[in-house]
């Protein structure tokens, strides 16, 4: 399937960029391209093959519940953008 | 100079830890105007640790790190140093905590003497892709050093600093080893902290050592090494010191050349490279065998659906909210955030963060990100199999040396292509180390990469240190 500049508009949307019609142009091709080498894949039979989402199997690393100091909040704050009253600041979401 | 000279230098007071301190950053005022390796110098906090150096030095207290001048990739958070991660999202962050490679280091007085440039994100294979400037390849300043972890290869084959760390996705610090002549080790994953480290693809980054020759990075790797509570995919090898059985002889190891390794697509001068050095290793009497790794092939494939998946869910917390660069340009939140992520992030970061959404996204999962992680038990499997018979695995680190700057930036495709011998290796959890094998016909370095099994870095570190032992004879 070929990728189009409005499969581009949509996966956008859902990563949270834009792009200009320019760009979405060139991002379709050059998407396309790579999709199109990576269906290469295909050409392994992996059926009854288990994923592997991670080398280590892993499954619950636990620890003991024990308080620590955590970051002051001042100092975590420096690096905000926008900030007030010890909090992020960020533009009114509920009308 | 090596970490093990200078140790020795500094532990026989032939010279002080701030003198060595200032030397390199001679060499860095000197040199980094042509290479551009540095993002960030921070030479007050590494006075002041030279002085912390001396005193361990004089107190008898010294680990081979104490003291010695060196250089951190810049996605390894530092505290009130800045961590750009070469982004314009990050370009003013200054990490409130150290990444656990860098609470081990100054528990044994290293000396940082800054950070140094990468593809933003460690998302590319040039250093190109950095926001800040490129860096040039210290044999050749029309060529690019490699990368991602460009800057570490280029400052430490530049001698601006002794060693570096960097970090190793799908080749990043060997590739720019063999682009600079040096000696890069990816180690097993879990071997060392990812904890601090700005994540790119979780299940596949490891950080490690860029260095002069394979007994210092062995030495780095002890320093730096072991199980950390602040990162659960951290392992407990139980290896204490990896140089341990360095010095062995390698008589009756046998290494795996795979066919396709030597295939088409490989430049003759490394092929002729890599052959000489099949030859170095047969008359230390290592048995050499050809081997098929046919799955590897798909492996490039498999990689970037992998790590382009995990990437898109990593950088989702850029968001222009808690930290980082933050657009003037909104009306709502939902502008905001895709305005500043538009603005912070540069084309491949956002190419990657699109394909990786692409294939996680209904309707694609199974047909590419489950299909790829199929594809990853497959070539995991292989490698355990062949690892029942050999000691290593031998090939080449990447199929061409250094490119000029500027060569490929205009198809990322062609790009990707060039990590053909590395991406496996990360996929699949390995241990593998680039060493220099020569150079080609424009003088340009060669890498010789060895593939070790997993946990397994002392066996690699030996088979790496003899072949370096051998043909500097």
């Amino acid at each position: 399937m070929k990728v189009t500049k409005e499969t581009v508009n949509y996966v956008a949307n859902l990563s949270r960029l834009t792009f200009t019609d320019e760009e979405a142009e060139k991002m379709a091709g050059q998407m396309d391209h790579i999709l199109r080498y990576m269906e290469q894949l295909n050409k392994l039979d992996t059926t009854d093959v288990t994923p592997m989402e991670h080398v280590k199997p892993i499954s619950n690393v636990f620890r003991d519940d024990l308080v620590v100091p955590s970051y002051d909040r001042s100092e975590l704050l420096k690096n905000a953008p926008n900030q007030e009253n010890g909090a992020f600041k960020v533009p009114k979401i509920v009308e | 100079m090596t970490i093990l000279k200078y140790h020795q230098m500094l532990i026989n007071k032939e010279i002080s830890a701030l003198e060595l301190t200032n030397l390199y950053y001679d060499h860095i005022e000197k040199n980094d105007e042509q290479i551009g390796a540095y993002i960030t110098l921070c030479k007050e906090q590494a006075m002041n640790m030279a002085n912390r150096a001396q005193e361990k030095i004089n107190n008898q207290q010294a680990t081979y790190l104490t003291g010695i001048p060196m250089a951190i990739k810049d996605n390894i958070c530092t505290k009130d140093i800045k961590t750009t991660c070469g982004s314009k999202i990050l370009e003013n962050f200054i990490p409130p905590y150290n990444a656990t490679v860098v609470e081990k280091l100054n528990s044994q007085e290293a000396i940082i003497l800054g950070k140094v440039n990468l593809d933003e994100f460690a998302m590319g294979g040039s250093t190109e892709n950095s926001y800040f400037h490129k860096t040039t390849n210290p044999y050749d300043n029309t060529k690019v050093p490699g990368g991602s972890s460009g800057g570490s290869a280029a400052c430490v084959a530049s001698d601006m600093a002794v060693y570096a760390l960097g970090s190793d996705t799908g080749g990043s610090i060997r590739q720019p080893a063999a682009f600079c002549g040096i000696v890069g080790l990816k180690p097993t994953y879990g071997t060392i902290s990812r904890n601090g480290l700005v994540a790119f693809a979780s299940s596949l980054d490891q950080i490690g050592p860029l260095t002069k020759t394979v007994e210092d990075a062995g030495l780095v790797l002890n320093g730096i090494a072991g199980i950390d509570k602040f990162d659960s995919t951290s392992s407990n090898s139980g290896i204490s010191d990896y140089t341990v059985n360095m010095k062995n002889d390698v008589k009756n190891k046998k290494l795996a050349l795979p066919k396709n390794y030597l295939a088409s697509g490989l430049a003759p001068d490394v092929k002729q490279s890599i052959l000489q050095a099949i030859k170095v290793y047969e008359k230390m009497g290592v048995t050499v065998e050809e081997v098929d790794l046919q799955f590897t092939d798909y492996a490039i494939a498999a990689y970037y659906i992998i790590s382009s998946a995990e990437a898109s869910s990593n950088l989702a917390r850029y968001d222009g909210v808690k930290y980082g660069y933050r657009s003037e340009n909104f009306n709502n939140l939902l502008e905001l955030y895709k305005n500043s992520r538009s603005e912070g992030f540069g084309e491949e970061v956002k190419r990657r963060i699109m394909l990786g959404t692409y294939v996680l996204s209904s309707g694609y999962y199974d047909a590419y990100y489950k299909k790829a992680l199929q594809v990853r038990t497959l070539i995991k499997g292989e490698f355990d199999k062949l690892f029942e018979t050999y000691d290593g695995i031998i090939g080449p680190t990447a199929p061409t040396t250094a490119y000029g700057i500027g060569e490929k930036t205009d198809d990322p495709l062609e790009m990707y292509l060039g990590d053909i011998y590395t991406v496996s290796v990360n996929i699949a959890g390995l241990p593998a180390i680039s060493i220099p094998c020569g150079f080609d016909s424009q003088k340009l370095p060669i890498g010789l990469q060895l593939i070790g099994k997993a946990f397994d870095e002392t066996t690699l570190l030996q088979l790496a240190y003899a072949y370096e032992q051998e043909v500097a004879k």
